[in-house]
């Protein structure tokens, strides 16, 4: 069974540490607005929704490149883009119904969560255990699940 | 079982690695006229712009992909389709027996019926021989005319622009993009791209082409000046490839006509891809969407049900996007609006940027959007799900740059 970040909305405080963590694994720097997780907030910053893929069983994102640039990382289930094949062309950024790839315009590639080879930053480094990084059974995954299958293309 | 797949590209490779998936025991035959490993034509503007070699195009890279899963990979053109014998001939006149045949040979271009369309120094941009001519042919610095300034001509804009050329675009339309874009849109792609030094003739006919000192000159209607250029090339329209399916009795309209299984009309013939004509999203009516998603999920689909696996298909949703010299654009689905549907617009023309959503009650039908490179698939999900908006539309009425939050707040937050 895959482990799957389980995000807890209620227990977001909106602190960003997730987003630091992300941008420095990734980019190497802390810069939020590089941040493969994104935390968007509502009512003046009375609620926030940390935000990221959830490495869908359809993997739309997968499915639709052209170059087989993004692959199934069979020891976390999480769909890892391979920047040196990606050829930039953006066709998953509109396929993923989730928005959660998106186009890095410095790089000329796009991004998306890849669990960090199985040991998620953002998780790490949420103070309040809004993100924590759990069994796939777990419910909570449950709703991204059944939003899933409301996009089922049929396969 | 022996399945055969007509056409090897994304919709055929796609369908015959679900086949040997969903039915381990049957034999499976990939049929391709092309001489190269399977490729991705939508990867041909990045070999253009020498991002990549032409390996960069191939679906598959591993070595001994096809063998390994046990698809027999064969070169060949399929010539004529004989249901009632279960049989196809090859134009090198070897015969096949099938026992389901998927038809995804996808289609080929077309040249606008005018004087010279067929002299050399014109090329069309669809194949990896077209992509060698066209490099072969645009030293930097050289005079390239681009006729068509449709979803694929707007591509290979950006490619050609990339590999230095001086170049002109000359579009009969007139806006650029006048099948994904608005008036307001075309207009802000339109003057993005003459800021950046190309030069774009919309509204204009090309009524001849004939040969000028080593190169070509076209003739334009309505008084307007000849240009010429050292190479042309052609983006001017497509049209599916089914010539071998005459006297087959399938189906054709503006493509070969398939319900929501991807069969066709004749029994064990089903058809994937560019070429099929099937149900569409959210509308239903049957169309042709040229486009990789659809011949990624039309190919899934119909392999699936090719394997006795029955699956319908929710339609195929047309999407684009597009980077033009920088600019981002992309469409979704009834961009357009229904009728008597709510609209709403922000628009800022001196930034670039554009945001168009079309309702249908509380439900998003289409979109389109300039400038968006975050979260944009959301839009997909939207349309696709057809969740309703409830409170939200008023407030997407008003900013349509809140659809990230409408789409969370009816989709996340609410059962959290
Ligand atoms: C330059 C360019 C840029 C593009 N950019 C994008 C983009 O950004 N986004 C997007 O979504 N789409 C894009 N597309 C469109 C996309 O490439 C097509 O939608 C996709 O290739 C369709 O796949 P297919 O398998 O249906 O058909 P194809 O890729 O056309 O494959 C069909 C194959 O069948 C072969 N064939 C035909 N007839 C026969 C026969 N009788 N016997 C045997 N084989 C046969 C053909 O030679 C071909 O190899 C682009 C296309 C081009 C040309």
């Amino acid at each position: 069974m895959h482990k799957s970040l389980l995000i807890d909305p209620q227990k977001c405080t909106s602190c960003l540490q997730c987003e630091m963590a992300c941008s420095f694994e990734h980019e190497g720097a802390f810069n939020p607005a590089k941040s493969r997780i994104k935390v968007f907030e509502f009512e003046h910053g009375a609620r926030a929704i940390p935000y990221t893929c959830t490495q869908c069983d359809e993997a739309w994102c997968m499915h639709a490149c052209p170059v087989e640039a993004i692959t199934l990382d069979a020891a976390t289930g999480a769909k890892v883009v391979h920047e040196e094949t990606c050829v930039g062309c953006k066709v998953c950024t509109i396929a993923c119904p989730f928005g959660t790839v998106n186009y890095n315009a410095d790089t000329g590639k796009v991004v998306k969560c890849d669990l960090c080879g199985g040991d998620p930053q953002c998780a790490e480094a949420c103070p309040t255990g809004a993100i924590t990084y759990v069994d796939a059974s777990w419910t909570g995954y449950e709703r991204m699940r059944s939003w899933a299958e409301r996009l089922d293309a049929g396969a | 079982m022996h399945h055969v797949i007509i056409g090897a590209g994304p919709a055929g490779v796609i369908a015959a690695e679900t086949l040997r998936r969903s039915d381990a025991g049957a034999r499976v035959t990939l049929l391709g006229d092309e001489s190269e490993r399977p490729y991705s034509r939508m990867a041909i503007p990045y070999l253009l712009a020498e991002d990549i070699a032409e390996a960069g195009t191939h679906l598959r890279h591993g070595e001994g992909h096809y063998e390994g899963h046990g698809i027999e990979v064969r070169k060949g053109r399929a010539r004529s389709v004989n249901p009632a014998g279960n049989t196809l001939t090859l134009a090198d006149g070897d015969t096949l027996s099938y026992d389901r045949l998927l038809v995804a040979s996808g289609s080929h271009t077309v040249r606008p019926p005018i004087e010279g369309a067929d002299l050399g120094r014109i090329e069309n941009c669809w194949t990896l021989a077209d992509a060698r001519r066209i490099m072969a042919g645009t030293p930097r610095g050289s005079k390239v005319v681009l006729m068509g300034a449709g979803f694929i001509g707007c591509i290979i804009l950006e490619a050609l622009v990339a590999r230095g050329v001086d170049l002109t675009v000359v579009e009969l339309a007139d806006r650029m993009l006048a099948r994904m874009m608005d008036d307001s849109g075309g207009d802000m792609i339109k003057r993005w791209c003459e800021g950046k030094g190309v030069k774009v003739l919309t509204s204009t006919r090309v009524t001849a082409l004939g040969e000028a000192d080593g190169g070509i000159r076209l003739h334009l209607d309505g008084g307007a000046p000849s240009i010429t250029a050292d190479l042309v090339v052609c983006a001017t329209g497509v049209a599916p490839n089914v010539d071998f399916l005459e006297g087959s009795g399938v189906e054709i309209d503006d493509g070969v006509l398939v319900d929501d299984r991807l069969r066709t009309n004749v029994d064990g013939i089903y058809a994937a891809g560019d070429v099929a004509q099937g149900p569409s999203f959210p509308t239903g009516a049957r169309e042709v969407h040229a486009i990789q998603p659809t011949a990624s999920e039309h190919g899934r689909i119909a392999a699936r049900n090719m394997a006795g696996h029955d699956t319908p298909y929710r339609g195929s949703l047309s999407m684009n996007v597009l980077n033009t010299l920088g600019l981002v654009s992309s469409s979704f689905g009834v961009w357009m609006g229904l009728e008597g549907g709510d609209r709403a617009v922000a628009s800022d023309p001196a930034r670039f940027k554009y945001l168009r959503l079309e309702f249908d009650e509380d439900r998003i039908v289409g979109a389109l959007a300039i400038g968006l490179t975050q979260h944009v698939g959301v839009i997909r999900g939207l349309v696709q799900t057809q969740v309703p908006l409830g409170a939200w539309k008023d407030v997407l009425l008003k900013d349509p740059h809140r659809v990230m939050d409408a789409y969370l707040d009816c989709t996340q937050a609410s059962a959290a």
